[in-house]
């Protein structure tokens, strides 16, 4: 809806059938984990701690700031939730805003959730937590390992984001990939800077009011090293495949027909010849046309008389 | 100053309105995902299943232009799909400067992608618009979400307003001090990166209120018993006639997916 | 220009359709400090985010000085006019007090030894100078209130408006914001529900119901008026 931060939330209509249900049973699978890692960390405070701050995301997520003209920036959030209660718990915040967009706001279709739900409730941690726990490594706990850290780990979960949704656009044929990965990767390299700096700020004032909320210098949590690797992996293969996919678009577009996800097997055949009436429509199927035709009429017939006897039975 | 406008819920009593959550969210997605099934170019599949759309519309009492402004609202990620209009090969329609060709399958496909989107959103819309919110969640529940995450929505949705009130309040006090000074020589916004650091702060500022503010909502809800075990009561049962209609409607969805998928195949 | 702030039949609804003011009319002169009374949803907090352009008009007028209050005019009306808003956590955003209260200035591009000085001359109309670099999340309730009225005064406001200043302060905390507002120079509009704080500090009042102003005059003769007081919910 108005609130949405980026072109992020994929709609409906814009994946293939194969390629969401995929992405559904991952998320499914990270989701369910990281439900379980929560609930052990935090017991019985789960429910009020996540349950309000999926809601502090969500309404931050309508903070924005003017860029220049009519352009603004805006939070994901992603990182920041990231950096403020670890990945496993971040996961499933972001579940829940993403979750609640899509079930009521329609921002990001509901079939396509389960990419949506990849894209900003699983890369997203995955991606911020190895760098922002690296930088703070690196500067041995010091300020400026957490501030730079969470610069970097914001813009790199809406880089890599975007990237993964170029490459599922991609898959699905919606948009070649020679365009989709420079145009959502550029995008997005420029609203990722405004991802950083608000997240830069978020921290900054953090470490000013409430330091313990950051949790400095605590140990990892428990399955981190899932999240290094897992995290590390998603961004190096997404940040290496991008620029190999886009320079050789049809390489992608085999892999796609190989796994089945293009469905080309089910497209008509791109030739028009003359006494086609609409691209794509053979002759055969003038019959099926006139049956869509008068199955209409008769749905829409049976509807408004329905709608006329309900009004009938009110007045 | 209330954002109540957020609830996209709308009170009638349709017979879309009264079927059963549990039944109606399956059978939103059932429909979005028949839509998605249908092959690129199945065009009288689309009219059909338009008017199928435009049928529960009309049934719902909202109105069909309420359906088609919101919808709008999706529209802008078309763009994204505005590439493939010149990137299939095969039969030239239009020949424009830089090279750039208008084919016939990249048409045929932008159509079905930009088809597709429309009628699956106005699905979502009708769901979100017809279902309070307590009912979505039974209807979660009932799909087998687990318990804990049903929990946490529901916390979020609960407290949701509140934190959104919170945030139009702090860009309100935002804007009140944004003022331009009337000395016209001094340019007035500050820095973008000033800017970008204040928005910031303002998203520090809500996350800590909103940490404090569930150690006292915890805190609450330890006073009134909660262990940590989330108890509902048993789910209310269907109506007969309901479930006969879905089931109707599933398998007639199924077999518009089979003829699409044999004709177009 | 004698009047500092001047609403002429403002009426205002809200997209959901509740009518939140009707034909409100009132204007407030030079150095005139007036409180804003009502109860609970009478339509004070609409109308008070409509003195800076925060709601934009819908019917009648505002004017801020000679200025109109409307689109183009904004940025200036919004440095005339601070507005204060009940929580101060809602207008306390940056790190250091210091910040926030630099916020206006800088956001009206003034040079950086000017912002220094405002910052500097606000603090020290509140009594906070040493404050500046103290972390405002910090703060006590009552410690905020008087620094959300410094973010405000480092504009040079030629009005303050404030929404419920003394809501939620223990009575020390309450008699030094009395003080500090009895000192303060500038026109002044207060609504409160703080009825002896009204009859301590305010010479005129406006009572508002329903979107309405119901009453506008000498304080002590509307705050005698038992009947009127009970009628419009001011007294239980």
């Amino acid at each position: 809806m108005l609130y949405s931060p980026a072109p992020m939330h994929i709609p409906d209509g814009f994946l293939s059938v194969p390629l969401s249900i995929a992405l559904w049973i991952i998320s499914i699978v990270v989701i369910a984990l990281s439900t379980r890692r929560v609930s052990q960390d935090l017991g019985e405070r789960e429910v009020p701690v996540m349950g309000v701050l999926a809601a502090a995301i969500f309404a931050g997520q309508m903070l924005n700031f003017t860029v220049t003209g009519g352009t603004s920036g805006h939070l994901m959030g992603a990182a920041l939730a990231t950096i403020l209660l670890g990945p496993w718990a971040a996961v499933l915040i972001m579940t829940c805003v993403v979750g609640v967009q899509a079930l009521i706001f329609q921002d990001g279709g509901l079939l396509a959730l389960g990419a949506n739900l990849f894209n900003m409730a699983v890369v997203g941690p995955f991606v911020s937590y190895p760098i922002y726990r690296f930088f703070q490594r690196m500067s041995t706990g010091q300020k400026w390992g957490v501030f730079v850290g969470s610069f970097i780990a914001a813009w790199t979960s809406i880089f890599i984001a975007s990237l993964a949704v170029a490459l599922q656009l991609a898959l699905s044929g919606t948009s070649p990939a020679n365009i989709a990965f420079p145009a959502m990767g550029g995008i997005h390299a420029l609203i990722g800077i405004g991802e950083g700096l608000i997240t830069l700020g978020a921290v900054s004032l953090i470490y000013a009011s409430r330091r313990d909320l950051l949790k400095l210098g605590e140990p990892q949590p428990k399955g981190s090293t899932l999240i290094w690797i897992g995290g590390t992996l998603l961004a190096i293969l997404l940040a290496v495949l991008s620029p190999l996919a886009s320079s050789n678009p049809d390489g992608l577009e085999w892999v796609a027909e190989q796994a089945g996800f293009l469905e080309r097997a089910s497209e008509p055949s791109f030739t028009i010849i003359p006494d086609y009436i609409f691209p794509g429509i053979p002759n055969e199927t003038l019959a099926t046309i006139i049956a869509g035709i008068l199955g209409t009429l008769l749905v829409l017939g049976v509807t408004l008389g329905i709608a006329y006897l309900r009004r009938q039975k009110t007045a | 100053m209330h954002a109540h406008f957020l609830d996209p819920y709308k009170p009638r009593s349709s017979p879309i309105h009264q079927l059963d959550a549990r039944l109606k969210v399956p059978l939103v997605i059932a429909f979005i995902l028949t839509t998605s099934l249908i092959p690129i170019g199945g065009w009288p599949f689309y009219i059909f299943l338009t008017a199928v759309l435009l049928s529960a519309e009309i049934l719902s009492d909202l109105g069909i232009p309420f359906f088609f402004k919101r919808a709008a609202l999706a529209l802008p990620f078309v763009l994204a799909a505005l590439p493939v209009l010149f990137t299939q090969t095969g039969n030239v329609w239009v020949t424009l400067p830089f090279g750039l060709t208008i084919t016939a399958p990249g048409v045929e496909r932008f159509i079905s992608v930009a088809l597709k989107a429309w009628i699956s959103v106005q699905a979502a819309i009708l769901m979100a618009s017809t279902t309070p919110f307590p009912e979505i969640l039974l209807a979660l529940r009932a799909l087998r979400l687990p318990k804990v995450l049903v929990s946490i929505i529901g916390l979020m949705w609960r407290y949701l307003f509140v934190i959104v009130d919170e945030t139009i309040r702090m860009m309100n006090a935002r804007n009140a001090r944004s003022g331009e000074s009337p000395n016209p020589s001094y340019k007035h916004g500050g820095s973008v990166f000033w800017r970008a650091k204040v928005t910031g702060g303002m998203a520090g500022n809500l996350f800590i209120r909103s940490i404090e503010r569930s150690d006292r909502i915890y805190h609450a809800m330890l006073s009134r018993g909660y262990d940590g075990e989330i108890r509902h009561l048993p789910l209310p049962s269907i109506p007969e006639i309901q479930r006969w209609i879905s089931v109707v409607v599933f398998v007639s969805f199924f077999l518009i997916v089979v003829l699409a998928r044999v004709l177009w195949g | 220009m004698s009047c500092v702030i001047e609403v002429k039949r403002l009426s205002y609804s809200y997209p959901d359709g509740h009518q939140a003011l009707r034909e409100v009319s009132f204007h407030i002169s030079h150095g005139e400090k007036v409180a804003l009374i009502g109860p609970n949803g009478a339509g004070k907090s609409t109308l008070i985010l409509h003195l800076n352009g925060i709601l934009p008009v819908q019917q009648g007028e505002v004017f801020i000085g000679d200025l109109p209050v409307i689109p183009k005019n904004l940025g200036r009306v919004r440095a005339m006019v601070g507005l204060v808003f009940q929580t101060p956590d809602d207008q306390l955003f940056s790190p250091t007090v210091f910040d926030d209260v630099a916020f206006g200035p800088i956001y009206q591009g003034l040079p950086p030894q000017e912002v220094k000085e405002r910052v500097h001359e606000a603090l020290s109309m509140v009594q906070m100078t040493e404050y500046a670099p103290r972390v405002s999340h910090h703060l006590s309730v009552g410690e905020k209130k008087r620094i959300a009225i410094a973010t405000v005064l480092s504009m040079n406001p030629i009005a303050l408006v404030l929404d419920e200043p003394t809501a939620g302060l223990d009575p020390r905390a309450r008699r030094s914001l009395i003080e500090l507002l009895r000192q303060l120079p500038q026109s002044m509009l207060v609504a409160t529900h703080d009825l002896p704080m009204v009859r301590e500090l305010f010479p005129r009042t406006i009572v508002m119901d329903q979107g309405q102003v119901v009453a506008d005059g000498a304080t002590e003769a509307l705050l005698s008026d038992q009947k009127f007081l009970i009628e419009h919910g001011l007294v239980s």
